[in-house]
């Protein structure tokens, strides 16, 4: 097998690049051109004025974790632990206890996120069987002064939560046979 | 007498602090980052707000800001410095780039006379009635280009010392750079411009501008770029390498030898040396636009307005004195800037150039082209007219 040489493409370097006088003129146009685009408009500059002005997220922005309730106000979490199972950075906390309703079986007495440990990987929303626990709330992991702030409650993560329309115990009949 | 001294003083003032240092200051925000900002794609400085304006000023706020700051940085002399020649330095460095502007014409002399000055056919000359007054710039100086030539050449000593006297390495480098680049352009220097002085046949800055009134066939403003085009490119090149910024930039040399000759000096007197390089830059702008932009001629412009077309002496579009003045130091001001302007664009475009192209450039291309330019302008000048 033949060794392949690319021979590289060099610019002519003719008695009327060397003479310099021309190719400065060049690159004076260039910068000129530059210099008046941004004087007039400035659409080519790409600085964003921070915080002033914010750069959107995506919509699939992984922000700050929030727990989604049922329609009568509750938390849709059931305290299945598979969040805090699959964790890598084990910084779901999840106290399980029983629910008086006989139709819900647990729910979470105590439910903290550790964000100085999460590693905002999105396994947790992953995980959850009931669309209870999301990461679309959208909002930057502050910084704290303290490290008990970075301890997020269940409270807390319920302010930020919406109301889910999964329904317990499965997809709906319907939208299944539409998915297959 | 008293109020000669009076009129002289204001003129200092007005010059110096009222034009030069304002300006050079000015450049050090928007010569060197805000338009290097625009070049580049970038916003540049306009974070800093003043006390109750909430608006950005174009980023005006940073040069107070950077000022304050100069002034109350801490100011560090090198235990092993030469402490005099330390000190004194950014004074002797800053003494040349305003002792400059002596010479500089912002204006013809002013008319006093009863009746406003006219042009006179066949001479492309105002003539004035009454007595004339030097008002416009600060001494009109027969020997104008010499004294140029004297006071910019010693502009070197206060880089070299305080190169020398920071004892530091890097400064004692960027000092010799600075001498040896002075050396290979003072030549040239002289030599480019000989062929304009044998146009113009004098020294005297202001007359050099009034001569540049003239139009060649009858419409052609003399300008000096019009009659030695190669001396101006010649002249410009040389005078930039003189204000030691890129890409003439050897004697600092950021890349190799930290800030070369400045990097001992800190607070106001690292303020001051920066402020004379920006003075001396604007001062470029200002020579050479005397002597090869007209000055403060406008085409066609005249004393008592504007005379298109072939020299007579009724004016096209008659104008009152005092508004010709106006626009005299106007137009000498926006050409003063618009040479400011294409020096940085030079700056932002060009690489520096390495140590030894900067002599070979000196000594073995533009010494050859002033003489060169000299030659044929003598034999153009003696021979065919």
């Amino acid at each position: 097998m033949a060794v392949q040489v690319r021979q590289a493409v060099r610019p002519e370097r003719n008695s009327w690049v060397s003479s310099y006088l021309p190719e400065v003129a060049r690159g004076l146009a260039v910068t000129s051109r530059q210099f008046f685009r941004n004087l007039f408009g400035g659409q080519d500059v790409a600085t964003i004025q921070y915080p002033e002005v914010k750069r959107a997220y995506p919509a699939r922005y992984r922000g700050l974790h929030r727990l989604t309730y049922r329609d009568d106000g509750q938390v849709r979490c059931v305290a299945c632990m598979c969040c805090s199972t699959v964790c890598p950075a084990q910084c779901i906390h999840i106290t399980p206890a029983e629910h008086d309703d006989p139709g819900i079986e647990k729910y979470p007495a105590s439910f903290v996120i550790d964000e100085l440990r999460c590693i905002v990987c999105g396994l947790c929303v992953e995980a959850c069987p009931c669309d209870a626990i999301r990461m679309d709330s959208g909002i930057h992991a502050h910084p704290f002064y303290e490290r008990d702030r970075a301890f997020l409650n269940k409270d807390y993560l319920m302010d930020l939560g919406c109301p889910s329309t999964a329904r317990q115990g499965g997809i709906h009949k319907g939208s299944a046979d539409k998915q297959h | 007498m008293l109020l000669d001294l009076f009129v002289i003083l204001l003129k200092i003032a007005g010059v110096v602090l009222g034009f030069a240092f304002p300006l050079g200051a000015a450049l050090t925000l928007f010569g060197d980052r805000k338009q290097s900002a625009l070049v580049q794609n970038r916003v540049g400085p306009n974070r800093a707000r003043l006390p109750f304006i909430p608006a950005a000023l174009l980023g005006i706020p940073h040069l107070i800001a950077d000022s304050i700051k100069m002034i109350f940085k801490e100011d560090i002399i090198p235990e092993k410095a030469n402490h005099f020649w330390h000190t004194i330095a950014p004074a002797l460095s800053v003494f040349p780039a305003i002792a400059l502007w002596a010479v500089i014409p912002f204006m013809d002399q002013v008319c006093l006379g009863t009746s406003a000055p006219a042009l006179v056919e066949g001479t492309f000359r105002d003539v004035c009635t009454g007595e004339t007054r030097n008002w416009f710039s600060i001494a009109n100086l027969d020997a104008g280009l010499l004294y140029v030539f004297a006071i910019s050449s010693i502009s070197v000593y206060g880089a070299a010392i305080a190169g020398w006297a920071s004892n530091n390495k890097y400064s004692l480098l960027g000092g010799l750079r600075s001498s040896a680049q002075m050396i290979s352009y003072e030549v040239s220097m002289a030599l480019s411009i000989m062929g304009l002085l044998i146009v113009y046949g004098t020294l005297n800055l202001n007359e050099m501008a009034a001569l540049q009134g003239h139009l060649l066939f009858g419409w052609l403003p003399m300008w000096g770029i019009v009659v030695q085009p190669l001396s101006f490119f010649l002249f410009f090149v040389i005078m930039m390498a003189e204000t030691k910024r890129a890409p003439f930039n050897a004697p600092e040399g950021e890349s190799e030898i930290v800030a070369g000759y400045f990097t001992e000096f800190s607070s106001m007197k690292f303020g001051v040396i920066q402020l004379s390089e920006y003075i001396a830059t604007v001062f470029v702008g200002a020579l050479v636009s005397t002597l090869f932009l007209g000055g403060w001629q406008i085409p066609w412009l005249y004393a008592d307005g504007f005379h298109f077309g072939t020299e007579s002496a009724e004016p096209t579009l008659a104008l009152p004195y005092w508004l010709v003045v106006m626009l005299r130091i106007g137009a000498f001001s926006v050409k003063t800037l618009l040479l400011v302007w294409l020096q940085f664009m030079l700056r932002w475009t060009l690489p520096s150039f390495r140590y030894d192209q900067i002599m070979t450039l000196g000594w073995k291309v533009l010494l050859p082209l002033s003489l060169l330019n000299l030659f044929v302008t003598a034999f153009v000048v003696t021979v065919l007219l």
